[in-house]
């Protein structure tokens, strides 16, 4: 054939044509507008809308930010140096950087402590949130909150170690006792834990130096966004038991304990977090042995935890409701107990439906910590709103303070929210 | 405890299982010998074991409790009284929704701040719903650039906490906006918009309608309630019956022209019969005088809590439209309904299943979060009973118990409502 | 936290039958630091500065109380309370005296059982306008809208002058005063209205403090002053008797600078028995012969800590008006030392 034809073609081309580009309207960047910013003429109209409000906010904030001051030492400093051109006034970020971190009464030669605490705490948080990690370093988690609460607080050594120690004591009692029964090792545990606590705690009194290691702070000095990370942190973790707790109760069968969990929660779930805060300000006082003088920190602490520990039953109850009635009845075809139930089967699975709902409640409580601002309490709202504003040398600052506040809960919130859905993507494929 | 669990099971097949002397006592009901531990082995009798522990460590914490609280109060001096309720509030509040004045009493103050509380979480509720929607409607849009606007939105304002929303948008309204005394004189910096609405940082002044000829008082507006629910009833007939002869004949008569003249026609003539006028916004003194003020604290509360919320609630109408499955719609189409039916006939009612629920629980969320008026100096309840009086009388416990039942109340009504709405769309299986 | 937790829980088994009420007295000394209830910030009386310590005038009250009772101005653990909070804090137990500009009522007195020690500050509630909305009296102010900065008893004291003088007026009440003077600044609100000593603080912060007048009218009075619980009055008779302390060493002209001097040498009676090297005026309140001298000496007499924290030389710059001594026709007048 080709032998044929040979002669009568005076060319065959034998490569390819390298495809010529589509049409300049057909592809690239243009075809790319037309589908996705003028595909209609509504359309057209929607995208021209949306520049014009991005020009104006850009144009508006750019010069602003970028004309900003930084080393200036007061606002009346600023407003010389800017001349009545407008710009922002960021010295005070740097002038009052310590206050907005770290309170204002927290000693300055002490901040690498809690920042030792905020790096560790990566570390404790990482065997938690990846799964993938050795199981190893959650030895590191189980210790975080004793050696955060010694970096924070400092004083005496003993406090943690005795803390520490009595939880020691409980897991060693429960672990012995729980072959016999779970409820046996379980109050067990919990009576030796105390037992080990009211023991250390009076050691701790005979045994604590005049002169700590770590000088102590008391926590009424704790504020700026240290406060916020210490309350969100603090109240997350120990809201998680509890959140298990009441949850479990809600769906017990035992009447009386199902009223309790169910009134606790709908009470809680009803009212607004500030009048809690109220409570813990202003009620919760009274309510404890006179002369105790439970500190303010604490007393919120107490009310955020069982405030977000509703929160966080109420999503652990919609994991245990998701879950297939057949893992209730094989858990007990199999002969496991209740707490044998819970443990091994129905609890793992629950809580890995309810993760993403959790991480929620952790964003939006961590949020909400900014609310004690309106209790006298110097977090970083509350450090914006008194000392600094109040001061002569910043008076008047509004938007660079409340612009730092927000983008500072923009990062962690979006972090995390980010996170979760990493994470809810990754539960899904597990399901499949 | 798995043992006796299973050989509990085994035991009521009468099944000899000699090793465990358990066993043995359970197999012959008659002669056993009850035993301390079997309140906590028994099934039978362990869950009322559990809940009398239960009601012991519950009534030994309340105990506990009140046992301090009386010590405190004793110590302190003081007791749990109601009293100031009755006494004289002495201090103005500037958005009142009743009359009140600085000798009103204290419950007449909170009940103004339970009022403001409802009308901000109520306008609230509307305007949240409309952004949320827009926003979650357009987060879905074929247009790039408003879809990752949308999505910037949503971002920003869940990312960061409510309070500085607020505190940001007040700080907004009162810095951007010009004050009154900018609307005076002759080279005045700023003017009215159309000559009817006044723009300041103490609130937006509107024209407000009085009507000339009218009975006074509450009855004139009641009057335009009735006729407008009378033309709703009105409506609901035209329809039913628009829909019975749909059913006998397969056309459906036009109603549009005939329900707009129902809605509008009585109203109108009721106005005019009452001699409606509008009155404008007119700067007087130090204020503008006339019309209808809505102050700048509502105002920023207003919106903040809005805005706010209606980031959620984008998150909750996308998911709700993405859930339900595209099948549907495609098999609305096949069966040849328009695309404006086959929202109303067969998206929308299953994406109000998934989208109704979690938007009622945003609705709680504003009641609640409306409480930041605090910030603003917003006359709330929780500025009036558990601020200002609080400050006053001092009275701290009972103001704070009143305020958190007013709050329980509201939730307690609102999940009701919710809990009549799930079982009424909850999917009837056959 | 843990180491409360413990406590709380050590608590629990001890205290539960009820404390045995010791004296704050004791409390303070075996704590070795005093809890002192102070505003959140209020330039002048209590305000933290840049480096976090707190300063102001009623600050300075808190402190020449611990020098007299613990010998060391310093060991104060300052407490900021708001106006809703301060009352429960010191019913509580939280703190052992409030120094929180609050106004001496009878109601709070009586009603609420605490117990005032003195007056360290005749305030009156004022008025501050901008100087170019022409207005020179509060009676002119019909129709305006009034910023408070609420807490003491500013709001009732406004609704009672409005009402007297049979005029209308917006309240906008506003916790913190640093939003307050925003509000007012940016033309929200024609007249900012609190004490008339708040009034010259918050001015002395504004860009243009020319611009802005005070009117004549002081529509209140407000005797500011330490108060403390109501019962235990040893507790109560030490924190008076040091404020009492301050205005006579003024009186006597006993300063910081003069004061170990005078304790020294003098041949004054009073001055002797207030700074203890005569009678035992110390011992009867519980406390040693020098605590009074401590006091002085660390803090300064009255004149000293009003010049220093609130007097005319201060941006804050009041006058002492009423609150000079009662020789120069004011009202400070402290019962005598004997």
């Amino acid at each position: 054939m080709s032998d044929t034809h040979a002669q009568s073609v005076a060319f065959v081309r034998d490569t390819a044509i390298p495809p010529s580009p589509a049409p300049a309207n057909a592809a690239g960047p243009v075809k790319w507008m037309r589908d996705n910013l003028f595909a209609t003429w509504a359309n057209a109209l929607l995208t021209v809308a949306a520049i014009y409000v991005i020009f104006l906010v850009l144009s508006a904030t750019l010069p602003w930010i970028f004309g900003g001051l930084w080393t200036t030492s007061s606002l009346a400093e600023c407003r010389e140096v800017l001349q009545g051109r407008s710009a922002a006034c960021f010295s005070v970020l740097t002038d009052r950087w310590n206050q907005l971190l770290f309170g204002f009464k927290y000693p300055v030669d002490l901040y690498w402590r809690p920042t030792v605490a905020f790096v560790l705490l990566f570390v404790a948080a990482a065997p938690v949130l990846f799964f993938d990690l050795p199981r190893k370093l959650l030895i590191v988690t189980a210790l975080y909150p004793f050696i955060a609460y010694y970096l924070i607080w400092g004083g005496t050594i003993w406090a943690p170690l005795f803390a520490l120690a009595g939880f020691g004591v409980g897991y060693y009692v429960y672990s012995h006792l729980v072959h016999r029964s779970f409820a046996i090792g379980f109050f067990g545990g919990i009576a030796a834990a105390i037992i080990a606590w009211v023991v250390g705690s009076y050691l701790t009194g005979a045994l604590a130096s005049e002169t700590p290691f770590l000088e102590a702070v008391p926590s009424r000095d704790m504020g700026g966004f240290m406060l916020n990370m210490m309350l969100g942190v603090t109240c997350v973790s120990l809201s998680l038991p509890i959140g298990i707790a009441l949850a479990l109760g809600r769906q017990s069968s035992m009447p009386l304990i199902k009223w309790i969990c169910v009134v606790f929660i709908e009470f809680i779930r009803g009212v607004p977090l500030i009048t809690l805060l109220f409570v813990a300000n202003v009620m919760l006082a009274y309510f404890f042995p006179p002369g105790s003088g439970v500190d303010l920190f604490l007393r919120v602490v107490i009310m955020i935890t069982m405030f977000s520990s509703a929160y966080i039953a109420e999503v652990i109850r919609g994991g245990l409701a998701a879950l297939p009635k057949g893992q209730y009845e094989a858990a007990d075809s199999l002969g496991l107990d209740y707490p044998q139930a819970m443990r091994l089967i129905i609890l793992p699975q629950a809580l890995k439906i309810s993760i993403p709902g959790i991480v929620n409640i952790a964003v939006g409580l961590f949020k909400d910590t900014t609310l004690v601002s309106v209790i006298s309490m110097f977090d970083l709202v509350g450090m914006i709103r008194g000392p600094i504003l109040a001061s002569t040398d910043w008076n008047g600052v509004y938007w660079e303070l409340l612009g730092f506040a927000a983008l500072l809960f923009f990062v962690v919130c979006y972090g995390i929210s980010q996170y979760s859905q990493w994470l809810e993507r990754r539960l899904a494929t597990d399901h499949r | 405890m798995t043992r006796n669990h299973v050989t509990l099971k085994v035991a009521n097949n009468k099944v000899r299982d000699t090793g465990n002397s358990f066993m043995t006592t359970f197999t012959d009901p008659p002669t056993e010998s009850f035993r301390l531990s079997m309140l906590l082995n028994d099934t039978r009798y362990r869950s009322g074991t559990m809940q009398a522990i239960a009601a012991i460590l519950l009534a030994l914490a309340l105990f506990y409790l009140y046992s301090n609280l009386s010590a405190n109060l004793k110590a302190a001096g003081l007791n749990i009284s109601f009293d100031f309720l009755g006494s004289p509030a002495g201090y103005d509040i500037n958005q009142t929704l009743v009359d009140y004045n600085s000798q009103s009493s204290n419950l007449q103050a909170a009940i103004v701040g339970i009022l403001n509380t409802l009308l901000v979480a109520s306008l609230a509720c509307i305007t949240a719903t409309v952004f949320g929607v827009l926003a979650g409607v357009l987060r879905l849009s074929n247009n790039w650039l408003v879809r990752k606007l949308m999505a910037f939105y949503v971002e920003i304002f869940r990312n960061i906490p409510v309070l500085i929303w607020v505190i940001i948008i007040f700080t907004i309204m009162t810095a951007v906006l010009p004050g009154p005394r900018e609307f005076r004189g002759d080279n005045a910096t700023s003017s009215m918009f159309l000559d009817l609405f006044a723009f300041t940082n103490r609130g937006v002044y509107t024209p407000g309608p009085q009507f000339t000829n009218g009975f006074g008082g509450a009855i004139d507006w009641l009057l335009v309630i009735a006729v407008l629910l009378a033309s709703l009833f009105a409506t609901r007939a035209v329809a039913a019956s628009a829909d019975r002869k749909q059913a006998e004949t397969g056309v459906r008569p036009k109603t549009l022209w005939v329900n707009l003249a129902i809605w509008f026609v009585p109203v109108i003539v009721l106005l005019t019969i009452l001699g409606l006028t509008w009155e404008v916004p007119e700067l007087k003194g130090f204020n503008f005088k006339g019309g209808i003020k809505i102050g700048g604290p509502l105002i920023a509360l207003w919106f903040a809590l809005s805005i706010y919320t209606g980031a959620f609630i984008a998150e909750n109408v996308r998911a709700g439209i993405q859930a339900v499955s595209k099948g549907q719609t495609e098999a609305a189409s096949a069966l040849g309904l328009r695309s404006n039916r086959v929202m109303s006939l067969v998206v929308l009612p299953q994406a109000l299943r998934v989208i109704i629920p979690p938007l009622i629980s945003q609705y709680l969320n504003i009641t609640k979060n409306s409480s930041l008026a605090i910030a603003v100096g917003y006359a709330d309840i929780t500025a009036t009973l558990g601020g200002i009086t609080l400050n006053q009388t001092g009275r701290a416990i009972e103001c704070i118990l009143l305020l958190m039942l007013f709050y329980l109340v509201i939730s307690l009504v609102i999940s009701a409502v919710m809990n009549v709405y799930n079982n009424a769309m909850k999917l009837k299986e056959r | 936290m843990k180491k409360s937790v413990i406590f709380g829980a050590l608590t629990v088994a001890g205290l539960a039958a009820g404390a045995a009420a010791a004296g704050t007295l004791d409390d303070v000394k075996a704590r070795g630091k005093l809890n002192c209830g102070v505003t959140t910030g209020l330039v002048g009386f209590a305000a933290p500065d840049a480096n976090g310590e707190w300063k102001g005038f009623d600050v300075a009250v808190c402190r020449a109380v611990a020098a007299g009772v613990l010998g060391d101005a310093t060991a104060v653990e300052f407490v900021p309370t708001t106006g809703k909070t301060r009352f429960t804090a010191l019913a509580s137990g939280e703190i052992d005296m409030l120094a929180r500009n609050t106004t001496w009522t009878f109601s709070r007195d009586v009603d609420l059982k605490f117990d005032f020690v003195g007056v360290n500050y005749y305030d009156g509630q004022g008025f501050m306008v901008p100087k170019d909305l022409g207005v020179s009296s509060a009676k002119d102010l019909d129709g305006a809208t009034v910023c408070i900065q609420t807490g003491t008893t500013t709001e009732l004291n406004l609704a009672d002058f409005f009402r007297a003088n049979n005029i209308s007026y917006e309240p906008v009440p506003i916790e913190t005063n640093a939003e307050a003077q925003q509000q007012y600044l940016a033309g929200a609100c024609d007249v900012y209205t609190t004490d008339a000593s708040g009034l010259a603080a918050t001015r002395a912060t504004f860009e243009d403090p020319a611009g802005h007048t005070l009117l004549p009218e002081i529509i209140s009075k407000e005797p500011l002053g330490p108060l403390v619980r109501h019962g235990d009055s040893e507790w109560g008779d030490v924190v008076r008797w040091t404020l009492n302390a301050l205005i006579t060493a003024e009186e006597l002209g006993v300063s910081s600078a003069n004061v170990g001097e005078m304790a020294a040498s003098t041949n004054n009676p009073e001055i002797a028995r207030l700074l203890g090297t005569e009678g035992t005026l110390g011992e009867m309140l519980g406390l040693d012969a020098d605590w009074a001298k401590r006091a002085i000496e660390t803090q300064g007499n009255y004149g000293e800590i009003f010049a220093k924290n609130i007097g005319e030389e201060t941006p804050i710059g009041l006058a002492r008006g009423l609150n000079s001594q009662w020789t120069d026709g004011g009202l400070l007048y402290s019962p005598p030392f004997r």
